[in-house]
């Protein structure tokens, strides 16, 4: 496979595959944990490693826009940021998958404010989970590397074009240094190609949906009660279908590199004959598995199943796989303060109720700021769990690791 | 099997470089690797971590280290009852200190560890002229532990550090490798 193992941190891999991936424009401002994404990108750009523009800007907001109009204009986009300033973007965060733009941002997760925290947990994305942004959570840095360079075929699909996220957890990912395998700068290229516009119609001539002044179109302008509900009904469709193509790009990454992730949408850890599945985003599933390892070894069947994709949220894969066990723990690293529980408990609540014979689902919120979710946590859920084997409670949404 | 190391430093001392350079060096042998520094701020002076995993299978973990195969001290000045926390039974302690290993013991009052010392500021200013320990304490740690070869670490030195000052760290190396003691 001709590939090299270096040290990178999750941050350093990000950087590494843009500079692989063919990106013609990148607009960026730095904010912590992030801040490494954009100075690697800025190192390669000024050593004239990779021939792209980039775009100092002054804020987050100018980073996105820049980045619209650039996509508007036929070019590949990339950037990067983390919590404030991506509730500073978010406005234009709207605006980019409105317009159909394969954007490409990496998020280095950390809690939004306040008080100012730098550390980990996703309620920075979790923000912007409607914002009809394809959502990517991965496990390590060599998932980052691998999905960055994924997410450039899923954004630019034709039956997509839609932007994407692809989440990596703040510090615990983005700067902890791991053994990462990268391909030959060729293969990626050849991989992720060039970026296509889509065809339109425009008086009866047949132009590449872009902004051009041979052909001049309009991205974006007033949209009242005659077309503009029809826009939002096509992202949805949009969205849908991005579900397989997460899927067949995991594939197809897989012959170039030996690496996928389950199905590209759910990475599921010994469910085959699981009574108890925990499910969570991000660098825990890991240490999850590492717990389901332990604890199978003295008998207890217990899965683990990683949200990939939490948007589009895989309905098809959790319905058969949590149809099939007893008990669901779900792990949040996010609150949805005055909901029922937190965002991904929410979904697997509302998601489980057409079966016929439900599981429990017991909701955890762990982490928020960055606080430590060590194996010794995770084997007290399991704890629970096992517990609820024999007598499920009521409802239950708790807090873990956290002072009462 | 995990081995877990975890380093104490001022920050400014190279905390951080010493863990990166270790799991480098075992990266070159083929090893699945994690080195992460303490999460915060950094302040220069200020008591500071790091941590180094490093497994013959892929690292799935991530989450802090609480239970080290290894404790590594920088500087002399940090040693206390406090480093040797959750450091595994039979686990090592590596310091950089003037005293024997069995003075270590006794004034910290331990038991059940192997404690290893070298006098790595002496070297650091013999050598390097300026009182940088570590790159001296990874040579400490691997003749303590064995977790990687010796070359291995020289060589990720040299990388790290071209020219001159990776030879000049490459021989801080050696020489703290050849002079750690333990017991």
């Amino acid at each position: 496979m001709n590939q090299k193992v270096i040290g990178l941190s999750g941050d350093e891999a990000v950087a590494y595959a843009v500079k692989q991936c063919n990106v013609d424009v990148v607009a960026a401002y730095p904010i912590t944990p992030q801040t490494i994404i954009v100075e690697r990108i800025a190192d390669y750009v000024n050593d004239g490693e990779v021939d792209l523009e980039y775009i100092p800007v002054e804020s987050e907001h100018s980073a996105m826009s820049a980045c619209i109009g650039a996509a508007a204009a036929g070019a590949r986009a990339f950037t990067a940021t983390a919590a404030n300033g991506l509730a500073l973007m978010h406005e234009v965060v709207y605006i980019a998958s409105s317009l159909r733009l394969p954007i490409v941002m990496a998020i280095v997760n950390r809690a939004l404010s306040g008080p100012i925290c730098i550390h980990c947990d996703h309620s920075d994305t979790m923000a912007e989970r409607d914002s009809s942004w394809i959502q990517l959570y991965v496990e390590d840095a060599q998932e980052a590397y691998d999905t960055v360079i994924q997410a450039f075929r899923i954004a630019e699909d034709p039956s997509v074009l839609l932007p994407v996220m692809v989440n990596l957890d703040g510090f615990i990912v983005s700067h902890t240094l791991q053994d990462v395998s990268v391909l030959p700068d060729e293969v990626v290229s050849e991989f992720v190609g060039k970026r296509q516009v889509a065809s339109i119609d425009v008086a009866g001539k047949t132009v590449p949906m872009m902004l051009h002044p041979d052909n001049p179109l309009t991205f974006g302008p007033l949209d009242l009660f005659d077309y503009y509900f029809e826009h939002k009904r096509q992202q949805e469709e949009a969205i849908k279908a991005a579900r397989d193509v997460i899927k067949r790009v995991n594939e197809e990454y897989y012959k170039i590199s030996g690496r996928r992730y389950g199905d590209g949408m759910v990475d599921s850890y010994r469910m085959d004959d699981a009574d108890i599945a925990v499910v969570g985003l991000g660098s825990t599933m890991g240490t999850v598995k590492e717990v389901v390892d332990e604890e199978r070894s003295r008998g207890l069947k217990v899965g683990a199943i990683r949200i990939r994709s939490f948007r589009p949220f895989p309905v098809d894969q959790l319905l058969e796989e949590l149809s099939r066990v007893k008990v669901v723990g779900v792990l949040d690293r996010s609150g949805a303060y005055g909901a029922p529980g937190a965002p991904v408990y929410n979904e697997i609540r509302s998601l489980l109720y057409d079966l016929d014979k439900r599981p429990a689902v017991l909701g955890y919120i762990y982490g928020i700021g960055g606080r430590d979710m060590p194996p010794e946590l995770v084997k007290s859920v399991i704890r629970d769990l096992e517990n609820a084997l024999e007598k499920p409670p009521e409802t239950k949404v708790e807090f873990i690791g956290v002072r009462e | 099997m995990i081995f877990e190391v975890r380093w104490h430093g001022r920050g400014g001392q190279g905390c951080w470089t010493a863990s990166t350079v270790l799991a480098l060096a075992a990266l070159s042998e083929g090893k699945s690797v994690q080195s992460f520094p303490e999460f915060g701020p950094e302040r220069m002076g200020a008591p500071v971590q790091a941590f180094t995993r490093i497994s013959d299978k892929k690292i799935r973990m991530h989450c802090n280290i609480y239970r080290p195969n290894a404790v590594v001290v920088l500087d002399p000045t940090l040693l206390g009852r406090s480093v040797v926390e959750g450091l595994v039974e039979g686990g090592a302690l590596v310091v950089n200190t003037k005293s024997t290993p069995s003075q270590v013991k006794s004034s910290l009052g331990i038991h059940g560890v192997k404690v290893w010392t070298v006098d790595a500021s002496r070297i650091a200013l013999e050598v390097l002229g300026r009182e940088i320990t570590n790159t001296p304490m990874i040579g400490a740690l691997v003749k303590a532990t064995g977790v990687v070869k010796i070359d291995s670490v020289i060589s990720a030195v040299k990388e790290r550090f071209p020219g001159e000052l990776g030879e000049k760290n490459a021989t801080v190396v050696r020489r703290a490798y050849d002079e750690t003691v333990g017991e």
